[in-house]
């Protein structure tokens, strides 16, 4: 799918132009300043195209200042899979000159630009875009009175977009008190007052951008709804249908609404999270927890998982099942808070200290997050390990409509397993996987464990034995690769063999899959491999490998000091294979389409297997 | 705290007393001569007098010489990293209401680094106790100055004597919020135990410092308060509000301000218990907003509760 597609002679001003047009991919932004709730009215329409089962994804800036400047929130719907948010944007809404400055060069030729006639005043020679100015401040302050001044022009703007699409008033009527009945009726009252002025904002002079959204050619998959949340929430309730009830953690961007909703939530289902101290006590808490038989989460960003190492080290030694999240940020340090990257996939895999094999899992979209929970915990439980889930600030605020889970045949027992164990119960055994027996388990030979982060033998005990160390070393990493020879070998998608392979991890998913989909219909064959396991790989990828002259591997991160993105160091080390190549890039910001074919053609412009660095 | 389902059956009918040949596991690696020995002796005489069901005792500890300790008792146990057993066995106390917390750590692991944990296990006033080993030097790692080591003292990382202000181990614990606050000496047997019962009874945040003499590298630490070795063992007597006049003289442990007095007292000090107060712990507050919590749901099924979280993002 390429977008955008509407009309090609919308853009020219002498063009006749019907009064309203159909339109089923749509793009809209919307630039202003944090605290005018553009990310309020953003989820609206998210949670509208939700609700018309239409698809559709989100894309948002925050600045990490601490209130105010300057925010976007972007949303595209349409029909069939939106994989990506899109490169341009269709219609543009302009808060304030800066937003519009900034922000221009983002709508595509042709597009719709609307602007606060209150604030913007737009360049008059630019002649690339259809420029409709609307008094959207004092429109508002006029239509809601009272005190609250321009509060409230954010949902003035969504009923001016309401009229421009034809978009289901009585639907966003529904989401706007859902929002705010539980507030005040004075909060509806205004919000309804706002939406009804900008959605009779006089037509004439935009009857020309008028555009009818199909929403026709939508159709569930299944019979279950679709479900509209942003990746963090996709993440907490997948916890939750895991079986999950304990953690602790410590606030960290964009980490934090995780354990904000893990807090409240996990009391209705009689379980405790933790506001830890720092981060090396948020980890020793769950770890705690998790010990006690209650399979435990704990999270963080960035900094937060390099602080959390140490522990992490113990869980592996000690063999105790344990969820860590991951929500990446820019790094290192403090870095870029609030933008995304990729680049703790190798701290996740080898941070910590000594040999210490863990699992590491990334969730491609929204509804993956959900689904990655249950993989974690699975995993966790089964091989009584840490389990690392990476994902990022993009996935972590950006909305997704999904089909609804099947929550009955989903949700897991959590119930720990304190039955009596066996005489000859050993905790390390060398034989077979760990399974870790908590406390109040009784045990036939009166004899009870002590889990500890000392090399030990069998029963626990700590020994500097070399032939020991030697053997547990090798139980703790065969335990992790039985469970790589598990796994399924991953579908590829596209040319089962041809000129590239396109391989990513996480959320470059969308924009990879649209870039293959447009690649191919361009003439070139390929196909699109998307790992979840990274650590054990799954099995069968050096066959996949072989089917292509080039692999590319496409991840938000450096190229390093030897020009290979941190995924593509690990392939090659694995594979040790040439033709795994890297597209990488560092601005914070998502893959576009156009960046990752431009990409390929790079790789593909030189020589067969040659190493161009 | 009624967290999850409750796991076991209440009083196991006709449970054997818990012997000290029970809860006796490897033989303790210390050196020959240390004060932890006495420690160990007593924890064992302490638990055969709580006498809990043996499978729901842990014995939890950090890094250190004392930290060893885990591997000598025969109980569930974990021997954690450096510093952080204290929010490790919170989460255990937190996670299950149904097991009895016990946490063994020196001055380093508590004081140093392990520090800012104390302090907030304390004031959430997690239901576990906390009992420092303090031998004043780092011994695990031969003979390093310790937060508690003297001015003056000594070491490999202090060859012409400690310079650093020690850490004053009451007055931090009083400071920390802890609920109950004892001190004893490895040499008094009978007052560690009573000690460590006493914390283990208290419901809430309880820790017992306990000067642990390092025979290998600093010998006759404690001295001053050992009646055998020419000291004084000063106890604390505490008020019996039996409205005799030799009572008004005496310690009331609910007194935060006279607390701090007996922490300021010239070396060596007083021992038994500083401070003890009712407050209500983590766990409790935590199974409150539980109770509030399945109230509003109107104790709906994890299942249901999920199905209308879904619902409403339709």
């Amino acid at each position: 799918m390429v977008s955008p597609n509407l009309p090609e002679n919308l853009g020219g001003a002498a063009a006749e132009l019907p009064a309203a047009r159909s339109l089923n991919d749509v793009v809209i932004r919307l630039a202003g300043n944090s605290q005018d709730g553009i990310q309020t009215i953003g989820g609206f329409l998210a949670r509208l195209a939700g609700r018309s089962d239409q698809d559709v994804m989100t894309y948002m800036t925050i600045p990490s200042t601490i209130s105010g400047g300057p925010s976007i929130f972007q949303v595209r719907m349409g029909t069939g899979d939106i994989l990506s948010a899109g490169d341009s944007a269709d219609f543009l809404v302009a808060f304030y000159q800066h937003s519009y400055q900034s922000h221009i060069e983002s709508l595509r030729p042709g597009g719709v630009l609307i602007y606060d006639k209150d604030h913007v005043t737009p360049n008059p020679d630019d002649k690339r875009f259809i420029a409709v100015g609307v008094p959207i401040t004092t429109g508002t302050v006029e239509a809601v009175g009272g005190t609250g001044k321009d509060k409230g022009k954010n949902i003035y703007v969504l009923g001016l977009i309401a009229r421009v699409f034809n978009l289901d008033v009585e639907k966003l009527s529904n989401l706007i008190r859902e929002r705010f009945g539980g507030k005040s009726d004075d909060l509806v009252r205004n919000a309804m007052l706002a939406f009804d002025a900008g959605y009779a904002w006089p037509g004439e002079s935009i009857r020309d951008i008028f555009v009818r959204f199909d929403t026709a050619a939508a159709a569930p998959a299944s019979g279950r709804p679709q479900v509209t949340m942003d990746g963090n929430t996709a993440l907490t309730y997948g916890l939750i249908a895991a079986g999950v009830r304990h953690g602790a953690g410590y606030p960290i961007t964009p980490w934090s609404s995780i354990m904000e909703v893990l807090r409240s939530e996990l009391q209705k289902y009689g379980g405790v999270f933790v506001q830890a101290e720092d981060e090396l006590a948020a980890i020793s808490y769950a770890l705690g927890f998790s010990y006690a038989g209650r399979l435990a989460v704990t999270g963080s960003s960035g900094p937060g998982l390099s602080l959390k190492m140490e522990a992490l080290g113990w869980g592996v030694m000690a063999e105790i099942p344990l969820i860590v999240i991951n929500v990446q940020r820019g790094g290192p340090s403090t870095g870029m808070p609030t933008n995304v990257e990729q680049s703790d996939l190798l701290q996740a895999i080898h941070g910590s200290h000594g040999d210490a094999p863990r699992v590491v899992l990334a969730p491609k979209n929204v509804e993956e997050c959900f689904y990655v929970a249950l993989e974690a915990a699975r995993i966790a439980r089964t091989y009584s390990t840490p389990v690392v889930i990476l994902t990022d600030q993009a996935l972590a605020t950006r909305i997704e409509a999904f089909e609804e889970p099947d929550l009955a045949a989903l949700m897991v027992d959590s119930t720990p397993d304190l039955s009596e164990r066996p005489a000859d119960f050993k905790p390390y055994p060398l034989d077979r996987i760990t399974r870790h027996a908590p406390p109040g388990s009784r045990f036939a030979s009166n004899v009870f464990p002590t889990v500890t982060g000392l090399e030990h033998d069998e029963m626990g005990h700590p020994t500097g034995s070399p032939a020991l160390h030697r053997k547990m070393t090798a139980k703790r990493r065969e335990k992790i690769k039985a469970l790589g020879n598990s796994l399924p070998v991953p579908e590829v998608f596209g040319d089962a063999e041809g000129e590239v392979l396109i391989v990513g991890w996480g959320s470059t998913f969308g924009p990879a899959r649209e870039a293959l989909q447009r690649l191919r219909a361009g003439g070139t064959t390929g196909g699109q491999l998307h790992l979840m396991h990274l650590n054990p790989l799954p099995p069968g990828l050096e066959a996949i490998f072989l089917r292509y002259r080039l692999v590319l591997v496409v991840e938000l991160n450096d190229e390093g000091l030897y020009g290979y993105g941190q995924l593509a160091t690990l392939l090659r080390a694995r594979y040790a294979m040439p033709h795994i190549r890297s597209i990488t890039k560092t601005d914070g910001l998502t893959f576009k389409v156009a960046e990752i074919i431009e990409g390929v053609s790079h790789h593909a412009a030189y020589g067969k297997l040659r190493d161009t660095r | 705290m009624s967290t999850v389902a409750p796991l076991t059956d209440a009083a196991p009918a006709a449970r054997a007393p818990l012997t000290k040949k029970a809860l006796t596991a490897d033989h303790p690696t210390w050196c020959p001569g240390c004060g932890d020995f006495a420690v160990l002796a007593s924890f064992y005489r302490v638990l055969e007098k709580l006498n809990l069901p043996h499978e729901n005792i842990v014995t939890m500890a950090g890094i250190g010489c004392s930290s060893r300790f885990p591997y000598f008792v025969n109980t569930h146990g974990g021997h954690f990293i450096h510093g952080r057993s204290l929010p490790f066995s919170a989460g255990i106390s937190l996670g299950r209401d149904d097991l009895h917390v016990f946490v063994f750590g020196g001055d380093g692991d508590g004081f140093s680094i392990g520090g800012n944990h104390l302090d907030h296990v304390a004031r959430k006033n997690v239901n576990l106790t906390y009992v420092i080993m303090d031998n004043s030097v780092y011994g695990l790692t031969k003979k390093q100055t310790s937060p508690t080591s003297p001015l003056g003292f000594k070491t490999k990382t202090d060859p012409t004597g400690a310079i650093d202000q020690p850490v004053n181990p009451m007055r931090k614990l009083l400071d920390s919020g802890a609920t109950f606050v004892a001190r004893s000496h490895a040499t008094q047997v009978n007052h560690m135990i009573e000690m460590m019962t006493r914390a283990a009874k208290h419901e809430g945040f309880s820790v017992v410092e306990i000067l642990s003499e390092c025979v290998e590298f600093f010998p006759g630490a404690f001295d001053a308060g050992n009646p055998r070795k020419g000291g004084a063992f000063q106890l604390i007597e505490e008020k019996k509000h039996d409205g005799s006049p030799e009572d008004a003289a005496r310690h009331d442990p609910t007194d935060e301000l006279a607390a701090f007095r007996l922490a300021a007292q010239p070396w060596p000090g007083p021992f038994g218990v500083f401070y003890e107060v009712k407050r209500p712990t983590k766990n409790q507050l935590e199974a409150e907003l539980i109770a509030k919590a399945k109230e509003r749901t109107k104790h709906a099924s994890d299942l249901a509760m999920l199905q209308a979280t879904f619902a409403r993002v339709r």
